[in-house]
């Protein structure tokens, strides 16, 4: 019996690596919800801490600022593996989708908390000023002034830590999480089922370049800048060029 | 009405430690607009932080209406705030709001119903002019527009004092002039107390009924426009009114700089000038306007042959000062006895 014959006929790939792909969306859409929902407000949290924040406080910013890091230094596999009790203990279990959200969600949330002090650090100063000037309390300040105001910056760092997520969802796969990782590793590189390994390379190549277009698209409709520059008539532009 | 009293701020501790305000005293009156001016690094950002009690001054008070307003704990301060309107540099919007919704800001923060937000925010864009640009983004407006826009935002609460914190900075001159129309008319229209804390001397000329002059967190010099302005040994009042550059008089002529004392100048004074001392007076350079309706200025001139102490006291007799060399060069009195 040659190897070939192991191969994972053309016309089942689909049936192969669609589910696969659905667990895949599913273990990311699971782990973002975590990482935005954590994420922001601990990205506030950091900023404001920050000598010049709302809430100065230098030994606090730095302690949480070191813990960020550390969930940014390890590389996904080493976090992965480390944290096994503490999976464990947190889900009854080390494998699947349910074992896999946990690392993931601690890389991302790290990840993400980064992406967002970065995003409100861009948001000129003066706007807190006007805020609280305005009679605005911290809560309303953050809300109105840093994180809607960094919102575009915001959700194109998210767009990048989703695909990040997609990519440790495959690093995930190798220890039995599922999805389209699991499949690449199992059916591409361990029986060299080539065919399946090009499908997987197509469908992710086409998982994240949806990402980043919806991501895209995203920033530009809340930025209003680069709406109305869309809008705006090609006449117009041909004008100004001409001053 | 806004009043300081001794505010004092100081950063740093110990030997590091740097005065930033020493002890500061004014009171802007309803219906009038302050000036303060000074350098960078003169405190002036510092004293627009204390006055809309963003920081709290090391000593002294700020006072409005007479309540101390710099000792309250931070929650109470945060309703404090809402009594001082501020006005920003013009980067002070918010970029991903309308114009409208920049101006409804304090309204939001305060929880006004979104009816009443909508029927306020209309009211005070067609106060400031803009009422056609509501839906408009901040990037759409022009410099001048979105400085309007954020005063009709920090007149949003029925504030009784303006924090103007150098608002005109970074706009064309006719901005400028229009920007300081509209405080004008609402320092009328609602007896506003403005302070208007600025770099630019021009600027203040336009706008402001009295000035004080800040250098390194003290008051060095104060007073209403037109008196600082005559007054040749005011330094302020020259710095406010710079002398340009004249022609040299002729070579049998001195050259003398007057400038207006008084309100009671004759507008012919030239002439009469050369008629009381029966000799040829030759213009060689003057700047001469109205502020506030009084009449200002300074001029340089060429005379022939007149007596040094005849020629001063018939300019005096006219309401003008008059010395041998530009004012500020000398003390006043020194220049007398070298006169005499």
């Amino acid at each position: 019996m040659s190897i070939r014959s192991l191969n994972v006929p053309i016309d089942q790939i689909p049936a192969l690596v669609f589910p696969a792909l659905l667990d895949t969306l599913i273990m990311v859409g699971i782990v973002m919800l975590i990482v935005v929902l954590v994420g922001i407000p601990l990205g506030a949290l950091v900023h404001n801490l920050a000598p010049g924040g709302l809430f100065e406080n230098p030994p606090l910013h730095t302690t949480l600022s070191w813990i960020v890091s550390i969930g940014r230094s390890l590389p996904f596999l080493i976090l992965m593996a480390s944290i096994v009790p503490f999976t464990r203990f947190i889900t009854g279990t080390n494998i699947g989708i349910a074992a896999a959200v946990v690392p993931m969600a601690i890389a991302g949330i790290a990840f993400f908390t980064r992406i967002v002090e970065n995003s409100l650090r861009g948001v000129p100063p003066t706007l807190v000023r006007v805020a609280k000037a305005s009679g605005a309390s911290p809560l309303q300040i953050i809300r109105t002034a840093q994180l809607s105001e960094a919102l575009p910056s915001i959700i194109g760092g998210l767009t990048i830590n989703t695909i990040a997520m997609i990519e440790y969802s495959a690093i995930a796969g190798t220890i039995g999480a599922g999805g389209i990782g699991y499949v690449a590793v199992t059916y591409g590189y361990q029986r060299f089922d080539n065919t399946v390994m090009l499908a997987t390379i197509v469908i992710l190549v086409a998982t994240v370049a949806s990402v980043q277009l919806i991501g895209d698209r995203l920033v530009r409709l809340t930025t209003p800048h680069a709406r109305t520059q869309a809008r705006a008539p090609r006449v117009r532009r041909r004008e100004t060029s001409l001053v | 009405m806004i009043s300081l009293e001794q505010l004092t701020k100081v950063y740093g501790h110990g030997d590091a430690q740097t005065v930033v305000l020493d002890r500061l005293d004014f009171s802007v009156d309803a219906g009038e607009i302050f000036a303060v001016v000074g350098p960078s690094g003169a405190g002036k950002s510092t004293l627009a932080q204390c006055v809309n009690l963003l920081e709290r001054p090391t000593s002294g008070s700020v006072l409005v209406n007479g309540e101390n307003l710099s000792q309250l704990s931070e929650k109470a301060l945060r309703v404090a705030r809402r009594r001082i309107g501020t006005i920003f540099q013009s980067d002070g919007l918010y970029s991903r709001r309308t114009a409208a919704a920049n101006v409804a800001l304090p309204l939001e923060y305060l929880g006004v119903t979104a009816a009443e937000t909508r029927a306020r925010t209309a009211e005070l864009l067609d106060r400031v002019g803009l009422s056609n640009k509501a839906g408009h983004y901040p990037h759409q407006l022009s410099g001048g527009q979105r400085q309007r826009v954020g005063i009709a935002r920090a007149l949003a609460l029925r504030p009784s004092v303006l924090l103007s914190d150098e608002a005109t900075s970074g706009l064309d001159p006719d901005s400028t002039r229009s920007i300081v129309a509209l405080l004008k008319e609402l320092r009328d229209d609602l007896g506003l107390s403005i302070l208007f804390i600025t770099h630019e001397m021009d600027t203040v000329l336009q706008v402001a009924d009295s000035v004080a002059r800040l250098d390194h967190g003290r008051i060095v010099e104060s007073g209403r426009i037109v008196e600082l302005l005559r007054d040749p040994a005011s330094g302020l009042g020259r710095a406010l009114r710079p002398a340009r550059s004249h022609e040299s008089a002729a070579a049998d002529a001195t050259e003398w700089f007057v400038s207006y004392t008084s309100a009671a100048v004759p507008t012919d004074w030239l002439s009469r000038l050369a008629d009381q001392l029966g000799t040829t007076v030759s213009l060689l350079g003057a700047s001469i306007e109205t502020v506030d309706g009084a009449t200002v200025g300074h001029a340089s001139i060429g005379v022939t042959g007149a007596d040094r102490e005849h020629l001063i006291a018939v300019a005096h007799s006219l309401g003008l000062d008059a010395r041998p060399e530009p004012a500020g060069e000398s003390a006043p009195a020194e220049i007398l006895e070298q006169v005499a």
